[in-house]
């Protein structure tokens, strides 16, 4: 599928992930709709364009890998993946139901475009960087991102991973970080100071871009402005519960699921 | 045995294109062939196991043949929650190659003892785990492994380890091996413990006693059928491993002749204190600690056997 720069186009599929996952997760009483919310657009922008993978080809060997290494945000994965046909809206409905099609973290499932299973954070860019490694092996032109959340960078293994890419110059790695500045208890600046954070990945050699992760400009200048010498990192500044404006920035939203009241309001806003 | 496994590895990548070997920063001197043969198969990642675990599965997931290596508690457990995710739950095709069973690294301390690996690695889904005997058996394992497509557990124990086999042996994998055929007594051993064994078996038939001796070399899928055989011919049986009797090989067989009823005498030899933190020595010399020699193993099962 291919679409214009215009992006009212790509605002527009963002507007009804969002409330597809809202839906989702009102209707479940799930939690994690703030860090929903918050990666909605580089979801888009990578799903509607530049990811190199369609639903007619998810086992291709060729294909651009996309792996959500903070899987606790999947249902906006899976609204994403929807939209663009790799699964169904049926498969939505069977969202964290007994007997249903989609758990509340990722499970593998190329078949609906689900490259690798998430929900331990501190995984997916180790598996990115293998991924990455055996492009290079086998002269794959293919790349890989990894999306990884703010909180998720306190674990160790993740720095493992940076040391190995940077170390490798993995240059068909690409990884994403959704920095909303909040984790599940707090902020990050509280818990864990991650600054100065850009600073931290240059010097384990990486090529370091700092964007608005809700501007699709920027987002698709530094995604189509990539390093061909290192590995790739998107910081993206973001708002947690971003799009609705009483969740934006509150990390009672990282696990609140909202009631008939705020569902209703919720849909309103994102209505307009 | 690992310099047997590594070896027979190192030839066999001439025919799998796929195959692929990393390691956490040891095997000192053990890779030289392996790198110098094939300078794109071999990945040191560095001194990060969970990172390891992390790129095989990326490389598992692109069709890589991956064989992990490290010192057993590093391996397994430092990195257990990746492998439980990233190898087991996805049912890659990864080798997990540990070194170290038991108390291999003797005077080295605990943090390089291999005591629960084979209880953990054998409660995950999809995983199978195996245990050569002696370098024949490691060699086997080598190329059965090659070919097998899923997640292994190899746990090697001592370097330059007692020989078993005067040939190569017919090892299959879930399938048990009886060294010796005997009679009312049965000793089903693991690992390095099978040389032990054979040495227990010896001194009892000395005494007139006929034993029988099993080779467990797959602990996982576990060869039940050959063990409830034992059961309904041998009066005593006894397992012996170096390792933990919590979730190890005495565990497994013990599930299984509770399940069936089994009435006559069990034992179980392995690790059952807790690791003296004064208790310094090499292998040999903890092993005897623990009653893991041929001869105090002997003893306890004469006690045992009196009367039966």
């Amino acid at each position: 599928m291919e679409i214009e720069d215009d992006f009212l186009q790509y605002e527009e599929i963002s507007r009804r992930v969002r409330i597809s996952v809202l839906n989702m997760i009102h209707k479940t009483g799930s939690p994690h709709i703030g860090p929903c919310f918050s990666i909605v657009e580089i979801l888009v922008a990578l799903y509607f364009k530049s990811l190199n993978a369609s639903p007619e080809s998810t086992v291709d060997p060729d294909r651009d890998r996309f792996i959500l290494s903070k899987g606790h945000a999947c249902p906006a994965l899976y609204a994403v993946l929807s939209e663009r046909g790799f699964m169904s809206r049926e498969d939505l409905k069977g969202f964290a139901v007994n007997g249903g099609t989609l758990e509340q973290h990722p499970a593998q499932d190329l078949s609906r475009g689900i490259e690798v299973s998430t929900g331990s954070l501190g995984h997916g860019l180790s598996i990115a960087a293998g991924t990455a490694l055996a492009g290079r092996v086998d002269s794959k032109q293919y790349k890989v991102y990894v999306l990884l959340s703010d909180g998720e960078l306190n674990e160790g293994s993740v720095w493992e991973a940076v040391m190995f890419a940077g170390h490798h110059k993995l240059n068909n790695l690409i990884a994403l970080v959704d920095y909303n500045r909040m984790q599940a208890l707090g902020g990050t600046g509280d818990i864990m100071g991650l600054e100065p954070l850009g600073e931290k990945w240059r010097a384990f050699g990486w090529h370091v871009r700092e964007i608005d992760g809700h501007d699709f400009r920027q987002i698709f200048d530094a995604l189509s402005s990539l390093s061909t010498e290192k590995p790739n990192v998107l910081i993206l500044h973001t708002v947690k519960g971003k799009g609705v404006s009483f969740m934006e920035n509150q990390v009672l939203w990282h696990y609140r699921s909202p009631d008939d009241e705020e569902y209703e309001e919720a849909l309103k806003e994102l209505l307009q | 045995m690992k310099t047997a496994f590594v070896r027979r590895l190192q030839e066999l990548s001439q025919k799998d294109d796929d195959l692929l070997v990393l390691t956490a920063d040891l095997g000192f001197k053990l890779f030289d062939n392996f790198r110098a043969g094939t300078t794109d198969r071999f990945y040191n990642v560095g001194v990060a196991e969970a990172n390891m675990i992390g790129i095989a599965a990326g490389l598992s997931l692109c069709g890589k043949n991956v064989y992990c290596y490290s010192i057993i508690p590093f391996l397994v457990m430092r990195a257990f929650e990746q492998i439980r995710v990233d190898i087991a739950y996805h049912n890659l095709n990864i080798k997990l190659v540990g070194v170290g069973g038991g108390f291999t690294y003797g005077l080295e301390g605990f943090t390089h003892f291999g005591l629960e690996d084979l209880s953990l690695m054998s409660s995950l889904p999809n995983m199978t785990v195996v245990i050569p005997a002696d370098p024949l058996e490691a060699k086997a394992i080598a190329e059965i492994s090659l070919e097998y497509d899923g997640p292994m557990y190899i746990r090697l124990g001592h370097t330059g380890g007692p020989v078993i086999h005067d040939k190569a042996p017919d090892l299959k994998i879930g399938r048990a091996m009886i060294l010796r055929e005997g009679r009312g007594v049965a000793i089903l051993a693991t690992g390095d413990m099978v040389y032990t064994g054979m040495q227990v078996v010896d001194m009892l038939s000395e005494k007139g006693i006929n034993t029988t001796m099993v080779n467990i070399h797959t602990l996982k899928p576990l060869d039940t059928e050959i063990i409830l055989q034992i059961a309904s011919t041998h009066k005593a049986i006894f397992s012996i491993e170096e390792h933990n009797i919590r979730g190890g090989l005495g565990s497994a067989i013990s599930e299984v002749l509770a399940e069936s009823g089994y009435s006559g005498v069990f034992k179980r030899f392995g690790i059952r204190e807790g690791v003296a933190r004064s208790l310094v020595g090499k292998s040999d010399f903890l092993k005897e600690h623990h009653g893991l020699t041929p001869q105090k193993i002997y003893e306890k099962i004469s006690d045992l056997i009196t009367g039966v």
